[in-house]
């Protein structure tokens, strides 16, 4: 890990307030930022491992366990909500076993919420991976997870 | 050095060509709409179908990816031009819908009217309204929004052959106090929220001293249920870096920043591909158009922090601090981005800027109001009939938005409220409907103009639970700074939430009340300066529903789960047993002609009952503070009297 961190870093180096596109740059290599990754990103960038967890947790978009192999993020912004994005996150959170925030035994599905992808206009919305599903309802997440499954 | 294409007119005419080529050209095109919220209904798919369908046939056509137009609630969108013909929309647009699009259309010559919106140029078609005349469309001014739907955002040359970087041509003939001046003139204020006259605040960074500047985008927009500055950013972005540039040169910047949430991978993209294609022509980096001037741009992700959207927290953030708010003075104009003088604007007001010096102040200043001029985009959402994408001239009422514009409220039900400017704006009552939407009659109503976010509700919502979500949102936003915000918002909540669940004492509202006033006047950024927005407007405007969730354990709107409970009537019950089945725990007893009954100690008031019993039954019923006399267990069905 740490040589592969050498070379992740490389273009960072010397770089004003790099940190956090750092932390980016990591998470996206290793799916999230593990007490290894945590040591090495001190290490290299001379900051002590304190420095680097202040900045990481402050930010929501950083995850410090194991994702699933599919990450589901359900969308719980303002015209989600009154448009039922609760009643989608419960039906997940019972067809998948998890709570929000959790991922399954089998780390095949994470389960995200999310303030706002802006996708208002086709609420309520669920994002798996990259793919944006708009103007669901408790039956079709069910579909959508089947494609998954 | 690489050596800069000083030419403009050299680029400018070879963009017209391609343009021209590309608008007479002699193959049929097809524009399809692929922004986010495109895709979101499906584009890709349609995309791919309609690649299909022209390879089979063998058929040549010119199909452009274009940004959204606004009309998201007809995604996804596929446009028809045959040469020499105006171009004509279709709306919800489904894969099996592609062949005959092609066969009719495309090949045939004869538009599908039955499924078309509208037609979009000179000539007509039969049967076929104009799409700018549909109600939708007709109020609205497009300045920001002109070309979104027109240009492949991935293309430079179409930015340019529709008068894209000419503003910033006749800028950088001008002297700086010139530009700033022209900014004035045109009136555009801050299209963030608060509205701050843009020329005044060029002015500040201008005159403040110091050798290095910086002029930073802000399009951290974090409010959920807004969606603006995503969509320019996707379907125009040039227009957004062109009116960088202008400021930088303005100001005397030679370095910027883009701050964009990472939860726009789409407009990142853009945004790189677009910066690509400046440097290649020359407008970006060294010696911009052979002008002397300089300037050097930068794209941040934002990793997911509310709080960043305030300019001192974007400026920590690119600092690769925690992104705290810090207080003011001194100012960003004076000490901002690494102790130097910064300027700090939104991805809209950018936009602006490109438009006034493409167009001229004296143009700009003709639409909009006395005190506030120009349009305004607006991401129209929740329970309105046309949701999308809106750009309107200040000084429309809500009204129209809503009525006219957005078609009314969802499915005929009835309006309630209108929450603007989110998190930190309020809900506004029906008493609001004919008030003008500017700066000053929101903020005198309790609310804000907020960067564009407009959320429809409708009698199903309650404003309880709305005030309680915002809370939880900006409570878990909060950075924990300062102590009004941070134990304010939590104390809030925790209040809110008694109030939901059917707790709430009866001082509770005063209290409530109280604390929002302290977190509003005590807090040191705008986040906890305006988090109390939503409780306080709705305890303004809609306190009687306040009373009733604490006085008479009852949610009218019948949203609170604590205070709803769901019913089989004994007497429309048919024994069917499709809710028995669909009932995810299992709480609803019954058999084939049996009256089904819902364990109540069971029930999660999921609401899936409702759903599923078929609408010739209609057994079903969601109640609050009401009893209904239902049998204890199933008991056979009474024989109906004929």
């Amino acid at each position: 890990m740490q040589n592969k961190l050498v070379d992740l870093l490389a273009p960072f180096q010397g770089q004003h307030g790099a940190i956090i596109p750092v932390l980016q740059k990591i998470q996206e290599t290793f799916g999230y930022l593990s007490p290894e990754a945590i040591k090495g990103i001190a290490k290299q960038l001379k900051l002590s491992e304190s420095e680097i967890f202040g900045v990481a947790t402050f930010y929501a978009q950083f995850r410090f366990t194991r994702p699933g192999d599919h990450n589901i993020r359900v969308c719980l912004g303002t015209a989600c909500h009154v448009r039922g994005g609760a009643q989608i996150m419960e039906t997940l959170e019972r067809e998948l076993d998890i709570e929000a925030g959790g991922t399954t035994r089998d780390y095949k599905f994470g389960l995200e919420r999310v303030a706002c992808f802006g996708s208002c206009a086709l609420a309520p919305v669920v994002v798996v991976d990259d793919h944006v599903f708009g103007r669901l309802t408790p039956s079709k997440v069910k579909e959508v997870l089947k494609q998954y499954q | 050095m690489k050596e800069t294409l000083v030419d403009f007119e050299d680029i400018k005419r070879q963009a017209l060509t391609e343009w021209e080529a590309l608008e007479h050209s002699e193959n049929p095109r097809i524009l399809i709409g692929t922004a986010t919220c495109g895709r979101a209904a499906g584009a890709e798919a349609i995309l791919e179908a309609l690649e299909t369908e022209l390879a089979q046939r063998d058929i040549s056509a010119v199909i452009t990816q274009v940004g959204c137009i606004g009309l998201c609630y007809a995604e996804p969108l596929v446009d028809i031009i045959r040469p020499g013909e105006p171009r004509v929309s279709y709306g919800n647009v489904s894969p099996e819908m592609v062949p005959r699009l092609i066969e009719e259309h495309l090949v045939g010559g004869k538009p599908c009217s039955d499924l078309a919106m509208g037609f979009i140029g000179e000539g007509r078609a039969d049967g076929i309204p104009a799409l700018f005349d549909l109600p939708v469309l007709k109020p609205q001014v497009r300045i920001i929004l002109r070309r979104c739907g027109f240009i492949d955002p991935e293309k430079i040359n179409h930015y340019i052959a529709t008068g894209g970087y000419s503003g910033l041509q006749k800028a950088l003939s001008m002297r700086p106090d010139d530009v700033i001046q022209e900014v004035k003139n045109s009136g555009v204020r801050g299209r963030g929220g608060a509205g701050f006259p843009t020329g005044q605040k060029w002015d500040f960074c201008r005159k403040a001293p110091g050798d290095l500047k910086y002029i930073i985008c802000n399009a951290d927009e974090g409010d959920p249920g807004a969606f603006m500055n995503r969509s320019l950013l996707e379907g125009d972005p040039h227009s957004v870096l062109e009116g960088m540039l202008i400021g930088a040169y303005a100001i005397g910047a030679r370095e910027g920043y883009i701050y964009c949430r990472a939860e726009y991978p789409l407009a990142l993209k853009r945004l790189g591909i677009a910066m690509d294609q400046m440097e290649a022509y020359g407008l970006l980096g060294d010696n911009i158009l052979g002008s002397g001037f300089s300037f050097h741009l930068k794209v941040k992700e934002g990793a997911g922090a509310f709080v960043c959207g305030e300019e001192t927290s974007l400026m920590a953030s690119i600092e690769g601090k925690r992104g705290m708010p810090r207080s003011r003075p001194p100012f960003p104009a004076v000490s901002g981005l690494w102790g130097k003088p910064t300027n700090i604007n939104n991805v809209e007001t950018w936009g602006n800027v490109a438009a006034i010096f493409q167009r001229g102040a004296d143009w700009y200043r003709g639409h909009g109001t006395e005190g506030c001029k120009g349009t305004k985009t607006f991401s129209l959402v929740g329970k309105v009939e046309r949701t999308g994408l809106i750009e309107v001239p200040l000084g429309i009422t809500l009204s129209e938005i809503i009525y006219d514009i957005g078609g009314g409220i969802f499915k005929g039900k009835e309006f309630k409220a209108i929450q603007t400017g989110g998190p930190s704006g309020g809900c506004l009552s029906a008493e609001f409907l004919n008030s003008p939407v500017d700066y000053e009659s929101l903020a005198k109503a309790g609310s804000i103009m907020g960067s564009g976010g407009m959320i429809v509700l409708d009698e199903e919502a309650c404003v309880v639970d709305i005030a309680r979500y915002f809370l939880a949102f900006t409570q878990n936003e909060s950075c924990g700074k300062c102590v009004p915000c941070r134990v304010g918002t939590r104390q809030m909540l925790a209040i809110l939430e008694r109030i939901c669940q059917g707790e709430g004492k009866p001082e509770d509202i005063d209290r409530l009340q109280r604390l929002a006033e302290t977190v509003r006047d005590g807090s040191l950024c705008a986040l906890g300066g305006t988090a109390p927005n939503p409780v306080l407007t709705t305890l303004r405007y809609f306190r009687s529903e306040y009373e009733a969730h604490v006085n008479e354990k009852r949610c009218p709107a019948r949203v609170c789960k604590n205070l709803v409970s769901l019913y089989i009537l004994p007497d429309k019950c048919e024994g069917c047993m499709i809710c028995l089945r669909n009932c995810p725990v299992q709480a609803i007893a019954g058999g084939k002609r049996m009256v089904h009954v819902i364990d109540q100690d069971k029930c999660t008031k999921c609401g899936v009952c409702l759903d599923v019993c078929p609408p010739r039954f209609s057994a079903v019923v969601k109640v609050s503070g009401e009893k209904v006399d239902v049998p204890i267990e199933p008991v056979p069905i009474e024989p109906k009297k004929k």
